[in-house]
């Protein structure tokens, strides 16, 4: 019998309607109940629940008591195991963690849970990725690629994944950004690390074609694409991320995943480097950057790379500026351009309109880039 | 007689036919052979004695041994469970052009003064088929505009692939093939113009598509440098929007230096109305089996028929069918070519066909051809767009072209039903809808092409089929998810399909991979 681990941040996306950009900490919800906003994730959750409600003698579900799970997965006719305790009606991040901690002990399968930036934030701070999980997107912030699209999607993908037809795992960003400094304008985003997440590959029913090859395939394939024509003249800046990671790990040089690495000539010059370091190193010298997009929300310059500020984008160059993202990562953007916000209007400006972006052996694309 | 409009109460027939050779008897025969005279046996021995000893088989061939009785039970059983061409509506196939095949095409292919031919035979024994060829080619110089055809490629893809081989040839003669590197194509371009070049070592870049799902000049313009070797694009793509710029894009790809390939496999929306050589493109090729009304015979055999400008003919794979005023002959002279890349002239019948589609149509007939298909398209466009949950992406409230790529993401997102799950319960009512929709671009796709076969009644029962569906997917979800409820098979499981381990295209291969 499978273990399913359920996590509801039942205040998850109460911020949203009434314009208050997030739900983090307890006087904004104070004030977003104040403002007329109803619990909207427990009803998202329903719709997952639904969808795999058919295998629930073959499935354990394991929740936390009232309006962390349980409620909705009885709602939903499952007979869930509960454990924990809360204080109803004044869940808090704590909670969450705590939830995932007790889960995580009890060998779960998979740990699907309902909420924004902050509750994928809150669960990779408890337990890293040691779990696989799934997000059912019901927050006002999701930055984060560990989202299904929809509350079905997430549903019928967990029952792939139960059913054993998903067996590809994919490292999905956790993104969230300063909710406090968003209110006021400025838009603060860190990259906090990777949650796995089952992937299914898409289209896999076309008939004229096998499926396309997994996410990690592709990544290899890209960065031979990289590797194969790096310029001996130029210093290489390597953005965050697992798709550059791949670049690193098929030259044998150490990287951070979360840091800006730079290199030369196949060899790594310094990891982790923040902007300071980064203008002393190029400093009139030739170089390239090498970034990739978000999953899911294109963000390609000013979130989660900060390190890679105006000036050293400008020392760079925009036509040296290598824009490396996988189809895979291309498909979920659904047709959005690829987004920059590095904080200088002009530059911004400069940056958009159509750029090549590689996204494998031999394949480029063209794709629009904009504020 | 007047049908009223609604789904059919259909049910497929389910025979859990075994694979021929999983019915074999041994020694089970459909002709028993009457025992061969003294006389005869004296001449020719047992009937594989004389024959020289390097051509005699050690082993006898691994072949299912059956009566006469069986074998046709086996394939009309098989046959029931099919929802071909010609059983069904077949415009769930966007992008295929599946037209009527007129049957008297069939009869001249399948004539002993066509199947007896042999393509070793001398010239002067053929001229009959070689005219056919020669006119044929004559044809689709008119419909085209331009100056010589092939009809060697066995299909569209390798069509293309010849395209890539006479690109490189061209910047070979020019000193420049190391140099140019990189084809360009359209996400919505068929998805063989970016394979076959990268198949021949190129970089391929494929541009987005826009809003309003479009590639953009400035974008082309992105794409384009002394590194590009050429173009290669569709239009319509098959989202059926017509790009209007694309002479403008032809310019910029020559202005670098660069050759333009037009992939036509599908031109049924603009036979007589535009031509590749008013675009100004290089070259350009047809399916045979789409456009042209040869059958597409589940994967073959087709034909990719490529045309070139003058200045490409010398790169042509040989042998030409040419004529001299006198005479219709082979022209094995061409200096560059770039080989053969079939054997022989191509697949012949599937020309002869085409030939005689065209013949019985003629300059206005064929013109007649796309306006009916593009009549059709946007009948069924307007129709399908008053279907609750479905959509047209890109170029709002203008027409179409021969096809339309839709969506049903709304319905998938009221209803949490796919576009692969409406495909499955659409079986149900004896009505295809395929699944390749690639790049998949647009969310839950479904794309429909109604080409000019199809009666308003018939585009009317497949629109009530596919609004019966969209009914059900909103009331019983669940039921429109498990179907197809009265189909042959139940789901597909594609897994084995990525695990060569798991699937066999022979019964030979299966023993082997299942070590039997």
């Amino acid at each position: 019998m499978k273990k399913i681990g359920l996590i509801v941040n039942p205040i998850a996306g109460m911020g949203g309607k009434v314009g208050l950009k997030g739900t983090d900490g307890l006087a904004i919800l104070e004030e977003a109940i104040k403002l007329g906003a109803e619990q909207i994730s427990p009803q998202r959750t329903i719709k997952t629940l639904e969808r795999l409600v058919f295998l629930k003698n073959e499935i354990e579900l394991i929740t936390y008591p009232g309006e962390m799970g349980e409620t909705v997965a009885r709602q939903c006719g499952f007979d869930p195991k509960v454990i924990g305790s809360i204080v109803k009606g004044n869940t808090t991040a704590d909670d969450t963690q705590q939830a995932s901690r007790d889960l995580c002990k009890l060998e779960i399968d998979l740990l699907l849970f309902a909420g924004g930036d902050g509750t994928a934030r809150d669960i990779y701070n408890a337990i890293g990725d040691d779990v696989v999980v799934l997000g059912i997107p019901t927050g006002v912030k999701m930055h984060s690629a560990v989202y299904a699209c929809n509350p079905f999607r997430a549903g019928d993908l967990t029952v792939s994944y139960i059913q054993g037809r998903v067996k590809e795992l994919k490292e999905a960003e956790v993104m969230d950004i300063d909710e406090e400094a968003f209110r006021t304008g400025i838009i603060s985003a860190k990259l906090y690390g990777y949650l796995k997440i089952p992937y299914e590959k898409q289209h896999v029913q076309g008939l004229k074609a096998s499926s396309l090859a997994d996410e990690h395939y592709s990544q290899e394939a890209l960065a031979q694409e990289i590797i194969e024509n790096m310029d001996e003249d130029y210093f290489y800046i390597i953005g965050p991320g697992t798709t550059t990671r791949t670049i690193m790990e098929n030259i044998e040089l150490e990287y951070t995943l979360l840091g800006v690495d730079l290199i030369y000539r196949k060899q790594l010059i310094e990891k982790d480097l923040n902007e300071k370091k980064l203008l002393e190193h190029i400093k009139e010298k030739k170089a390239k950057l090498i970034v990739t997009p978000i999953g899911g929300q294109g963000f390609l310059l000013g979130r989660g790379n900060q390190q890679l500020s105006p000036a050293v984008i400008r020392n760079v160059g925009k036509n040296n500026i290598i824009v490396v993202a996988t189809k895979q990562k291309i498909n979920s953007l659904s047709g959005q351009p690829l987004l920059v916000d590095t904080g200088d209007n002009e530059l911004d400006s400069l940056l958009c309109g159509y750029v090549r972006v590689v996204t494998g052996y031999r394949e480029n694309i063209v794709y629009r880039i904009a504020v | 007689m007047q049908r009223k409009t609604k789904v059919r109460n259909f049910h497929q027939a389910k025979w859990d036919e075994p694979v021929i050779y999983e019915l074999s008897s041994k020694g089970e025969r459909g002709i028993l052979f009457p025992e061969i005279e003294k006389e005869i046996k004296e001449i020719v021995g047992n009937g594989i004695s004389k024959l020289p000893k390097n051509m005699i088989r050690k082993q006898p061939p691994n072949l299912p041994e059956l009566s006469q009785m069986q074998v046709l039970k086996h394939y009309l059983r098989i046959s029931q469970q099919t929802l071909g061409a010609d059983l069904n509506v077949d415009i769930g196939q966007g992008t295929c052009t599946m037209k009527y095949s007129p049957k008297i095409n069939e009869q001249f292919a399948t004539s002993p003064k066509f199947t007896e031919l042999h393509p070793s035979q001398d010239e002067s024994t053929v001229q009959g088929i070689l005219e056919i060829i020669y006119k044929l080619d004559l044809f689709l110089r008119e419909i085209s505009g331009l100056d010589k055809f092939t009809f060697q490629p066995g299909g569209g893809s390798q069509a293309i692939f010849a395209m890539v081989s006479i690109i490189h040839a061209y910047h070979e003669a020019n000193g420049e093939s190391e140099k140019r590197d990189e084809i360009i194509s359209t996400m919505f371009s068929h998805p063989s113009d970016a394979a076959a070049p990268n198949v021949k070592g190129y970089r391929v870049i494929n541009i987005y598509p826009n809003e309003d799902g479009l590639p953009d000049v400035e974008a082309l313009k992105t794409a384009v440098s002394d590194r590009t070797a050429g173009l290669l694009i569709t239009n319509p793509e098959d989202t059926g929007i017509f790009n209007p710029k694309i002479k403008e894009f032809t310019r910029i790809v020559h202005e670098v230096g660069g050759v333009c390939g037009y992939d036509q496999a599908n031109a049924n929306g603009i036979l007589g109305i535009t031509r590749a050589k008013e675009a100004d493109f290089d070259f350009c090729f047809f399916n045979l089996h789409k456009t042209f009304s040869s059958p597409h015979g589940c994967g073959g055999p087709a034909s990719g028929a490529l045309g070139v400008s003058k200045e490409f003919i010398q790169f042509l794979p040989v042998p030409l069918v040419e004529y001299d005023e006198t005479k219709y002959y082979l022209n094995y002279n061409i200096p560059r070519s770039i080989g053969k890349v079939r054997a022989f002239f191509g697949v012949v019948p599937a020309i002869l066909k085409a030939y005689s589609w065209i013949m019985s149509l003629g300059k206005d007939g064929l013109k007649e051809v796309s306006e009916i298909a593009v009549l059709n398209n946007n009948y069924l466009l307007k129709k399908i767009l008053e279907i609750r949950g479905a959509s047209a992406p890109y170029a709002k409230g203008r027409h179409r072209i021969e096809q339309v790529r839709y969506s049903w993401d709304e319905l998938y997102k009221e209803t949490g039903v796919t576009t692969e799950d409406i495909t499955c319960r659409m079986a149900d009512f004896g009505f295809h809808m395929w699944s390749s929709h690639h790049p998949f671009i647009v969310p839950q796709p479904f794309t429909l092409e109604p080409t000019e076969s199809y009666s308003k009644a018939e585009l009317d029962e497949y629109i009530a089929g596919l609004k019966k569906v969209v009914e059900e997917a909103y009331e019983k979800p669940d039921f429109v998810k498990s179907a197809p409820h009265r189909s042959v098979v139940h789901k597909i499981n594609h897994d084995p399909l990525d695990d060569p381990a798991r699937w066999a295209i022979t019964w030979r291969s299966y023993l082997k991979k299942s070590k039997k």
